[in-house]
């Protein structure tokens, strides 16, 4: 068997694409939490939550309506993202006024009764849920095996956080949204409906973070704590890399999720933990994060 | 931001305020004396260990303006430490007590170092970052055991005299800790530290600009939350005979600010109120499952919509005196 530092290839490779995997979830979630904290200065805590849902959402599509995974890959972040919609029309609009901690405690709410909630139907075992049958199987690459289906969720991940950053960095919809980061008083004196941008930002980041939950129902079931951990890791991910930057914590989440595939092979003890060590770490050099500026 | 739209509602008129506080603490004593022959007292033992941890939260949030999301690691720590100190190495419960509340101050120190050098939203991310990486360390460590944690921690002999397996003699012990825990925070918030913490909360570019070193505030109030937190949780370990992963976990965290926010952020005596109220319904709830975590959401949402002073700051705002 091939090995590279005394770790059989088959295993470095394994690890390493389970990494990218985590990278893309990471990536999807933070930009997902970076987008609403730009436009809102809320951190959305019920964002695992909102990732469970999607999961749960592409699940229901599928037993309920007999709605296979493509329809529900386009469906579900626009179903979980209007729930998004009305939090923010609801609850959220009435908290811009106050101090941004009351945003983190109301969604930390929502975020325990959705999850309560999942957990008196579902209890906490994992659901299957199949994946499509177009990918099903796998590519031998010579050095590993390669299933279809993590290629694909690595691949989309990718094309939407660089359409999503392609959007708000290089367009007339994202300079407006830029511009509403900066001054949004300024920006509603030119005549942009400053209130409904943020509303429908919400729902994006909401949307975003379903659509990770669909892409992750395959790989890791459906389960009504997958989110809850997962919200902190990413919390971690966004300190490090700083939400200044919507690139920034792209680059960030997948380094991270690499970083973490190579401690579970080199040293697995670490592999929980090695994402918040290196957040401490950074906190003692650059407090502001990695692509972050202090404000 | 005008000054009421703040996360708290401070106090004002100190020497004012005082005459009425007192009123209100001998109350409190006096209904904590009696309640143990009438209410179930391990019940209450349990209740005052909750709201010390959670007065200890609240000089961080209430009079520092820092929402810790991480506390339960201070609770957990000094749990452990506590636990392993009295089985194993056969402490007396008060130096198994002193040992745990140390080893959180100690980690108090570490994690506040780091948490101070960011402000709002983000020093409660870091703070709950931290606190999971301190739980993934106790599940791998072996001296925790684990899932069963440390059972069977035994009680001992309080300064060598008292028995503290009389459930009375355990009961008074710890309402005398909670005592010291609650008075010790009350002298802090009216202590010329305390009015420099609530001006760092309020504007610390001002304060900074006024002289005051605010880092070493912020410090200070984050130890000293952490080893009152360490306090409750060494209490904690010795009432139940028992230190389990429960007490590191991050619902912990969350619900000893689920505690504070509807007992009243800020006030005095809100965080115990609001620390009995949450450990009952615990209790009366605790054989309907997830309703319980349902519930607490929906009292974190109605209490940021519509009732953000909480019990005590609403009853506070009525009689115009601040509790």
């Amino acid at each position: 068997m091939e090995t590279i530092f005394g770790i059989p290839t088959q295993a470095l490779f394994g690890q390493l694409l389970i990494g990218l995997i985590n990278g893309s979830f990471y990536a999807l979630l933070s930009l997902g939490l970076a987008v609403i904290f730009g436009l809102l200065n809320i951190i959305n805590f019920t964002h695992g939550a909102q990732y469970m849902m999607g999961a749960f959402c592409g699940y229901f599509l599928l037993v309920r309506f007999g709605i296979g995974y493509w329809w529900a890959l386009a469906l579900t972040p626009l179903i979980v993202g209007a729930t998004g919609v009305i939090i923010e029309r609801l609850m959220l609009s009435r908290l811009y006024q106050l101090d941004h901690l009351y945003g983190l405690l109301l969604t930390f709410g929502l975020a325990l009764i959705v999850q309560g909630l999942a957990r008196n139907e579902y209890g906490t075992s994992g659901i299957p849920y199949n994946m499509p049958a177009e990918l099903a199987g796998g590519q031998n690459l010579g050095f590993m095996f390669l299933p279809n289906y993590r290629a694909w969720v690595i691949v989309a991940s990718l094309v939407v956080c660089v359409a999503t950053w392609f959007v708000i960095e290089k367009t007339k919809l994202g300079s407006y949204l830029r511009a509403a980061t900066e001054n949004p008083a300024l920006v509603q004196a030119f005549g942009i409906n400053v209130p409904r941008m943020i509303t429908l930002t919400y729902g994006f980041g909401v949307a975003l973070a379903a659509f990770a939950g669909v892409m992750a129902a395959p790989i890791y079931q459906v389960n009504p704590l997958m989110g809850a951990d997962l919200i902190i890791v990413v919390f971690a991910v966004v300190v490090i890399g700083g939400m200044g930057s919507i690139m920034g914590s792209i680059v960030t989440g997948f380094a991270l999720g690499l970083i973490e595939g190579l401690t579970k092979v080199f040293y697995p003890e670490a592999s929980n933990t090695v994402i918040f060590v290196i957040m401490a770490i950074v906190l003692m050099i650059k407090p502001a994060g990695l692509f972050g500026t202090q404000r | 931001m005008a000054a009421e739209d703040r996360v708290v509602v401070g106090t004002s008129g100190e020497e004012a305020t005082l005459g009425h506080q007192r009123v209100a603490f001998a109350v409190m004593v006096a209904l904590l004396v009696i309640a143990p022959f009438t209410v179930y007292p391990v019940f209450l033992m349990k209740a005052l260990c909750f709201a010390l941890f959670a007065c200890a939260f609240n000089l961080l949030i209430g009079f520092g303006g820092l929402l810790s999301f991480g506390h339960a690691m201070f609770l957990g720590t000094a749990g452990y430490f506590c636990a392993h100190a009295a089985k194993v190495w056969g402490f007396n419960p008060e130096f198994a007590i002193l040992f745990g509340t140390g080893a959180s101050a100690l980690l108090g120190v570490v994690t506040g170092l780091l948490a101070i050098r960011r402000q709002g939203i983000y020093f409660a991310m870091i703070t709950l970052a931290l606190a999971q990486m301190i739980f993934f360390f106790y599940v791998q460590t072996p001296f925790t055991h684990g899932e069963d944690g440390i059972q069977a921690v035994p009680r001992g002999m309080l300064f060598g005299l008292i028995d503290l397996s009389n459930v009375m003699a355990m009961y008074f012990f710890v309402l005398a800790i909670f005592l010291v825990g609650f008075l010790l925070i009350y002298r802090v918030i009216h202590s010329p530290f305390g009015q420099v913490l609530k001006a760092i909360r309020e504007n610390e570019p001002r304060a900074i600009s006024l002289g005051y070193r605010t880092d070493q505030y912020k410090l200070l109030a984050f130890v000293l939350s952490a080893t009152l937190a360490g306090m409750a949780g060494s209490t904690k370990a010795l009432v139940f005979q028992l230190a389990s992963l429960t007490d590191v976990h991050w619902t912990m965290s969350g619900e000893v600010v689920l505690m504070t926010l509807l007992g009243g952020l800020g006030t005095v005596f809100g965080p115990v109120v609001g620390a009995f109220i949450i450990i009952s319904m615990e209790n009366y709830l605790a054989g309907m499952g997830q309703w319980v975590t349902i519930i607490q959401g929906s009292i974190f949402v109605v209490c940021v919509l519509a009732f953000r002073r909480g019990i005590i700051g609403e009853v506070g705002h009525w009689l115009k005196k601040p509790l």
